[in-house]
């Protein structure tokens, strides 16, 4: 490894034989810290335009946590992406939704999953829920100078948390605070509208099949008013992303599925595009 | 002043050499072997928290024995190795091969250069998309490589055990097949006598072919008993040292010619689930 940044052999150096960390970002920070986000730097003052990603909305049925990303990312006034996903599995039983700078949100989406498969193998054990929620937090808060670059990013991180058998949702601010939700949240430039309509339409004891179909119709409300929202896409066959995680772990929702949903939904609204019951 | 002796580098690589060779024959075996969809670790190991046998990456494994401190060292690296290699390229360009020049680097660094060298011997394997892809490496405690097809036995009386691993093996073998015949090696003393191995004083894991991505998983359990448990057993005899002659032919991996010899070995395979499996190779 160590050919990378010297002419030595190939031979593992002191970094990977040290004891200790079982985290590899802090073994990355410490080895070459130019892979991470936060071993970047930008001049000062300066600031660029980057592809954003916006909605994510999550929320607790009976038995797990749905969390749904729509698909649209926005640089100015411009789609720059029409069906990227913002939805991710972080390990087999927790998702991260991301809303913020694309690039570096995925970016830190990667670290992130690595981090937690890294922990498991060397520890021969999975990381508690409220242990991976932490150390999504370290990340952020490692991502604040470029945050305050304007290179934001802000996640949402939902699990099923297999001590107490229920889902959990944490939110994440900017400099990396991290909150307990109780149940739902939505994050993103849309969120102020999806929160709004899960006001309305979640509560307590939902079934799995009754939350997807709320959190799509969360979403079409944030397209419905935001323009940086992507709304369901019929004609391209574009759906939001959904991802559900229960005792069995963490899955994603055929598409086949999301379009039954999408379309009940879309025709539920012809005539009544606030979706008034 | 004194001047100090000289020892030839001979002298001194032999010395080495049965330093760690004696270090290594202490410790308790592991068997690494392959069966039709994939490859089985068995590790005479009685903690449930120290392992001999890890994951390294999606579809690499590592097994070692030896000094536990040293082993486990070298496991967290390969971790971090994979890790970082597919972090920064992509999942597909983590590989058996690579991670044994590094280990083997490693191993012959500290052989020649450090004051006492790595009493351990590892396994890394990779299990591939069929029986003919699956790789198990063998690196001994100077950093040499070897390349091993099918089985391969480490630890205390680790010669015994490979030639009992040879007579019993052939390709295409299932899981259950492999494992009651890696715990029969395991238990197998120097002159004949047996120690009977339950599941609490086994490690066992596998790489499984079919899964997608992380193809590495311990079994343990229910699932272990049923699987040790699966054969009828009609005696208490080694089944597998028993029929040399067919088995023979069979370990040269010739397709046409053994097929007649082949025939019950293979049938009492596919019907390995059923109740009435014959012993595999009698």
């Amino acid at each position: 490894m160590t050919q990378w940044s010297t002419g030595r052999p190939r031979r593992l150096d002191d970094a990977f034989l040290s004891a200790g960390s079982s985290s590899f970002s802090e073994f990355v920070s410490a080895y070459r810290p130019e892979l991470l986000p936060s071993g970047r730097r930008l001049p000062s003052g300066a600031s660029i335009e980057a592809p954003h990603g916006t909605t994510i909305v999550s929320l607790l049925f009976d038995g797990g946590v749905v969390m749904a990303g729509d698909r649209r990312a926005t640089m100015g006034n411009v789609i720059a992406n029409r069906d990227m996903e913002k939805v991710f599995a972080a390990d087999d039983y927790s998702v991260v939704g991301i809303a913020g700078t694309a690039g570096i949100a995925i970016e830190l989406v990667r670290l992130y999953q690595v981090e937690l498969e890294h922990y498991e193998k060397i520890e021969g054990a999975i990381m508690s829920l409220e242990g991976k929620a932490n150390r999504l937090a370290s990340m952020i808060r490692g991502n604040l100078s470029l945050a305050m670059q304007g290179l934001t990013v802000v996640p949402t991180y939902a699990g099923f948390d297999l001590e107490s058998a229920t889902g959990r949702i944490y939110s994440y601010d900017v400099t990396g605070g991290c909150y307990i939700e109780g149940g739902h949240h939505s994050t993103g430039s849309g969120s102020v509208f999806a929160r709004g309509a899960l006001k309305k339409l979640w509560r307590p004891g939902l079934e799995e099949q009754q939350a997807v179909s709320v959190a799509i119709e969360a979403l079409y409300d944030a397209a419905d008013d935001d323009s940086a929202t992507g709304g369901p896409d019929l004609g391209r066959q574009i759906w939001p992303t959904v991802a559900v995680v229960d005792h069995s772990g963490a899955r994603f929702v055929a598409a086949d599925v999301l379009e039954e949903h999408v379309q009940r939904v879309v025709a539920a609204r012809r005539g009544n595009p606030g979706g008034a019951r | 002043m004194s001047m100090p002796f000289y020892v030839p580098p001979e002298q001194v690589m032999k010395d080495r050499a049965d330093f760690a060779r004696k270090g290594i024959a202490r410790g308790r075996s592991v068997i690494v072997v392959g069966y039709d969809r994939g490859i089985a670790f068995v590790a005479e190991n009685p903690s449930r928290a120290l392992h001999k046998v890890s994951e390294i990456y999606d579809r690499i494994a590592f097994a070692a024995v030896g000094r536990y401190n040293e082993f486990e060292s070298l496991r967290v690296a390969g971790i971090r190795y994979a890790d970082l290699r597919g972090y920064s390229y992509d999942r597909t360009d983590v590989t058996a091969r690579a991670l044994a020049n590094t280990y083997a680097q490693t191993l012959g660094a500290v052989f020649t250069q450090e004051s006492k060298p790595f009493e351990i011997e590892i396994v890394v394997a990779e299990v591939g998309v069929d029986s003919d892809t699956d790789q198990i490496f063998r690196l001994t405690y100077d950093g040499s490589v070897a390349d091993e097809q099918g089985f391969v036995a480490m630890g205390g009386a680790s010669d015994a055990a490979e030639e009992r691993l040879g007579t019993g093996w052939r390709p295409g073998m299932t899981l259950a097949e492999v494992l009651r015949l890696a715990v029969d090696v395991l238990g197998a003393g120097e002159n004949g006598e047996r120690r009977a191995l339950d599941e609490g004083q086994l490690e066992v894991a596998v790489l499984d072919r079919d899964r997608p991505r992380r193809s590495f998983r311990r079994i343990v359990g229910p699932l272990l008993t049923r699987l040790l448990g699966e054969t009828p057993a009609p005696t208490e005899a080694p089944a597998p040292t028993e029929a040399p002659a067919p088995t023979e032919a069979a370990a040269g991996a010739d397709d046409a010619e053994p097929a007649a010899g082949e025939g019950g070995p293979a049938s009492a395979g596919g019907s390995v689930d059923g109740p009435g499996a014959a012993t595999p190779p009698a």
